[in-house]
């Protein structure tokens, strides 16, 4: 980690300016999610409405102290690499005075208890550490209070005379200790302190400190486990061939009875979308149910969300191309139309950016067991458990609290995993199981994850800029034109804005004093999703091209006049210096480095999920190849947890922001994928990897997500940096389809 | 027919064109190996095969049955090995981890054959995908497991 660093000091009084992206998410967003969500089979239940419990307070639905001191803590976060477990240990452990190494921690179950987030419960929109610090600080603090009155009942002294150093209380004028482990039943059975205080974090021990993550020696050697990996006794292994297109159903199935003898087939069977094979195995599975030959039936008029038979990239990107006219407001000041209107010079250009693949390394996957007494057992991948829960017990015909729902580690996520309708397989697992009579694990093949993702949905973005005489920009309008994932999930109203469509488009921090943001709604026919920053992952990308499009129409420097429309924002000003300065002072180029290549930088920012990011990337071409040799991530998400922690889900997250810049987009025609696995849907590879700083400014603002504000900078900072190097202004991602390779 | 993994011989009944992975995973029971694309794509079934690392998602398990393979499950028992898994934990590697018994056990064939390769050797041997994008912590454990 040397190219990380850290400058906890910086403090500056700090002004939000008009950053609505995350005010927008929590306002519309969980708005929407609390009041219920829509699938086929009828509004699911809102989560924790009904239950009398003040989520994260009831210290034995996270905690067992074991009797040699271990802890065993339940997450109400899902741990899908983003290091949720070992941050969840540093706050517990902080103030339970109990060593981070000493935890282990899995995903809790559904309950009321784990709704940290609005009452609600997700793992996403990089919310965990922030939308829970306070109350699982409080958690700890609590449990160590009640340690402590078993403490001094045990040794019948004051509770005022006991300490605790890590793991065991402390008796300090009798030398006397007793460790956790021994006290831990004894407190268990004590009631909860209201408010225990808590640490001043000048005494922090762990937290803020890069405390080494708890889960990387058994990823090193194989014994983590994921879905995948599971089974129960008597289990079979079911595979699935999808419809080629959604809402197609299948019919006769010709060879079914050739299918059933091949070796290890238990049994063929059809399902809603699909037909499935349960054998012995699941390559046995796999190998016979793609060697049904299926008539495939179209989907009766009125189906929702069918795939169309002549649905295609190129054709959807036309239509959004053409939408006309400024759309419904999200954003404005001042008066754009009199600024552009006034404007010495007019500058437009319009962005596009691809859908785009989870392409997470570990196949989605559901293990289904109907026990004895009646309740369905359930280990799935899943971001939500709750809502999971419900899901699955409509379709299990069910009472949710009948559900028992596992959820397991997740060999990555960036939001594969939320309840996205036809993209999980659980519901295949449990009608499965139930036909059977026995438990089924259901694998998806990568040919059938590609052709049942959940994707980033298409968007397309067009600006107007007027500069005045001096070449400074005085008027924006920008237009997104798309639907957004949030919307389609959570509700979308009609003539409001999705937050998600806009969310980097809006929010800029820059002092142009006459600006509007607007929205055209155009339904993606696709099934969207969320995927890593969301909204940001392409919009950041429109608008941060389009200001170095400005700055090159004004003569203007693109870095000095970020720092110019700065001015009075502190916070963005100094990230963006500070990031200039972790490269080694801002230089445009085109200029020769000292290996002969000719070499250029770019710069963007972003001010994603409530952090701030200032991102520089320098590149050079060979041939055709573009080759980004170094990335500069400053960012400032308030304070941390875990500086190492943080350091690499920048990076991750900025190695995934260069995969979608340089190599991907799924492509459509025909109303399929043309796309199977990822030989034609490339992903980053090690040598296209850029070096990665990283440095993180902690201003001390409220804090902010960790997991994805690392992306949104870097299609920009790459684009723009390509467009110093070659003059050409790349406006559609990916490169590769832009002539680059 | 009989596979000796990590040492233990031991007799499977499977149909000879059975890809090896799922031999592991199903049959054996073996799951540190990973099912990731089935097409030789991405590394995470990566498993040795007299020292060399293969992938087992596209290797018939008739094709190895006189082989000595090696699988994640036993990659301490190895010295190279050892090193390797103390270096991915000394450089914090594994985000999501899925990918990483695939890389672990490619790092160990290369420094089994090349004790100190250059960068690279290190760029040549470690293409397998990483999603969560480790791929600069992997090519330091690599450096660092190479001089331990
Ligand atoms: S699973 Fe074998 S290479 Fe991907
Ligand atoms: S650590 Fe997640 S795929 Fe490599």
């Amino acid at each position: 980690m040397t190219d990380t660093e850290h400058s906890p000091a910086l403090a500056t009084p700090l002004r939000r300016p008009f950053n609505l992206s995350r005010r927008g998410f929590l306002g519309g967003a969980l708005g929407a999610l609390v009041l219920g969500v829509t699938l086929p089979g009828g509004p699911l239940r809102a989560q924790g409405a009904a239950a009398a419990v003040t989520p994260g307070t009831r210290v034995r639905a996270f905690l067992d102290i074991r009797p040699d001191g271990t802890v065993l803590f339940r997450s109400p976060f899902i741990e899908g690499g983003q290091g949720i477990f070992t941050a969840m240990a540093q706050i517990v452990g902080e103030e339970l005075d109990s060593d981070p190494a000493r935890f282990q921690v899995e995903g809790a179950p559904p309950g009321p208890d784990y709704g940290l987030i609005g009452g609600m419960r997700f793992t996403g929109g990089s919310m965990s550490v922030r939308m829970s610090y306070e109350t699982m600080r409080k958690l700890g603090a609590s449990a160590r209070a009640m340690l402590l009155q078993a403490a001094a009942a045990r040794l019948t002294v004051p509770v005022a005379t006991l300490t605790t150093e890590p793991g065991r209380v402390v008796h300090a004028a009798s030398g006397r200790t007793l460790t956790y482990g021994d006290l831990a039943s004894a407190a268990a059975a004590l009631p909860v302190p209201r408010d225990p205080p808590l640490k001043a974090p000048a005494d922090f021990r762990w937290i803020g400190k890069p405390v080494p993550r708890i889960d990387v020696r058994d990823k090193a050697t194989g014994r983590a486990r994921y879905t995948i990996d599971l089974t129960v006794d008597g289990m079979l292994h079911a595979a699935v061939q999808h419809a080629p297109r959604l809402g197609m159903e299948p019919g006769l199935m010709a060879n079914e009875a050739e299918v059933r003898r091949m070796p290890g087939v238990h049994s063929v069977h059809t399902l809603p979308g699909a037909v499935a094979v349960v054998a012995s195995s699941w390559w046995r599975a796999r190998r016979a149910v793609e060697s049904l030959s299926v008539s495939w039936m179209e989907a009766k008029p009125g189906t929702a969300r069918t795939m169309p038979a002549d649905f295609s990239s190129d054709g959807h990107r036309a239509r959004l191309m053409a939408a006309s006219g400024d759309g419904v407001a999200y954003e404005s000041d001042g008066d754009v139309a009199a600024g552009l209107r006034g404007a010495a010079r007019v500058v437009e250009a319009t962005y596009d950016a691809p859908h785009l693949a989870h392409g997470q390394l570990e196949p989605p996957s559901a293990l289904a067991r109907w026990n004895a007494n009646g309740t369905l057992e359930l280990w799935c991948p899943n971001q939500a458990p709750e809502m999971f829960q419900t899901a699955a017990a409509s379709v299990a015909g069910i009472a949710p609290d009948k559900v028992i729902l596992h959820s397991p580690m997740l060999g990555g996520f960036f939001g594969r995993h939320f309840l996205y309708e036809t993209a999980n397989p659980f519901p295949q697992a449990i009608r499965l199981s139930k036909a059977v009579g026995r438990p089924i694990k259901v694998i998806w093949s990568r040919e059938e994850e590609f052709l049942r993702d959940a994707l980033r949905p298409m968007g397309v973005a067009r600006f107007r800029a007027g500069l005045d005489a001096h070449g400074l920009p005085v008027a924006l309008n920008a237009v997104a034109v798309g639907e957004g994932a949030t919307g389609r999930w959570y509700g979308r109203q009609p003539n409001a804005v999705d937050s998600s469509a806009v969310e980097g488009i809006a929010g800029k921090p820059y002092a142009i004093p006459n600006r509007r943001v607007g929205q055209i709604h155009i339904d993606d026919p696709a099934i969207i999703g969320f995927w890593r920053s969301v909204g940001h992952s392409m919009n950041d990308f429109f608008y941060e091209t389009f200001f170095d499009e400005m700055a090159d129409a004004g003569g203007q420097d693109p870095y000095e006049l970020r720092r110019r429309l700065l001015a009075n924002s502190p916070r963005h000003r100094i990230l963006l210096e500070a990031v200039a300065d972790l490269a080694g002072g801002w230089r445009r180029g085109p200029y020769t480095h000292a290996d002969g290549s000719r070499r250029a930088r770019g710069v963007a920012m972003a001010s994603p999920f409530g952090s701030e990011v200032a991102t520089m990337a320098e590149l050079s071409l060979r041939d055709r190849t573009v080759q980004v040799h170094h990335l500069w991530v400053a960012v400032d998400p308030g304070s941390v947890v875990n500086p190492a922690i943080v350091a690499a889900q920048i990076r991750s997250a900025a190695a995934l922001g260069l995969s979608a810049t340089l190599v991907e987009g799924v492509v459509y025609s025909a109303g399929a994928p043309q796309a199977r696995n990822f030989d034609a849907y490339p992903v980053l590879p090690p040598d296209r990897m850029a070096r990665v700083h990283v440095r993180i400014v902690e201003s001390g603002a409220k804090m902010g997500g960790i997991g994805e504000p690392g992306l949104p900078g870097v299609p920009p900072a790459v684009v723009n940096a390509l467009a110093s190097l070659t003059g050409q202004r790349v406006r559609s991602l990916p490169l590769s389809r832009a002539g680059f390779v | 027919m009989d596979l000796t993994i990590n040492g233990v011989t031991q007799r499977v009944e499977v149909e000879p064109d059975t890809p090896l992975l799922w031999v592991l995973r199903d049959t054996l029971g073996m799951t540190g190996t990973k099912y990731g694309c089935g097409a030789a794509q991405c590394g995470a079934c990566t498993v040795l095969v007299d020292g060399q690392a293969i992938r087992s998602c596209v290797t018939p398990v008739e094709n190895v049955a006189n082989a000595a393979i090696h699988t994640i499950e036993a990659v301490e028992a190895d010295p190279v090995g050892r090193k390797v898994v103390a270096a991915w934990v000394e450089q914090q590697v594994p985000q999501c981890g899925y990918c990483q018994s695939g890389q672990v056990l490619t790092a160990t064939a290369l420094l089994k054959q090349t004790p100190n390769p250059t960068d690279g050797d290190i760029a040549a041997a470690m293409v397998n995908l990483c999603r969560c994008g480790t791929y600069e912590a992997i090519a330091t454990a690599v450096r660092k497991a190479a001089g331990a």
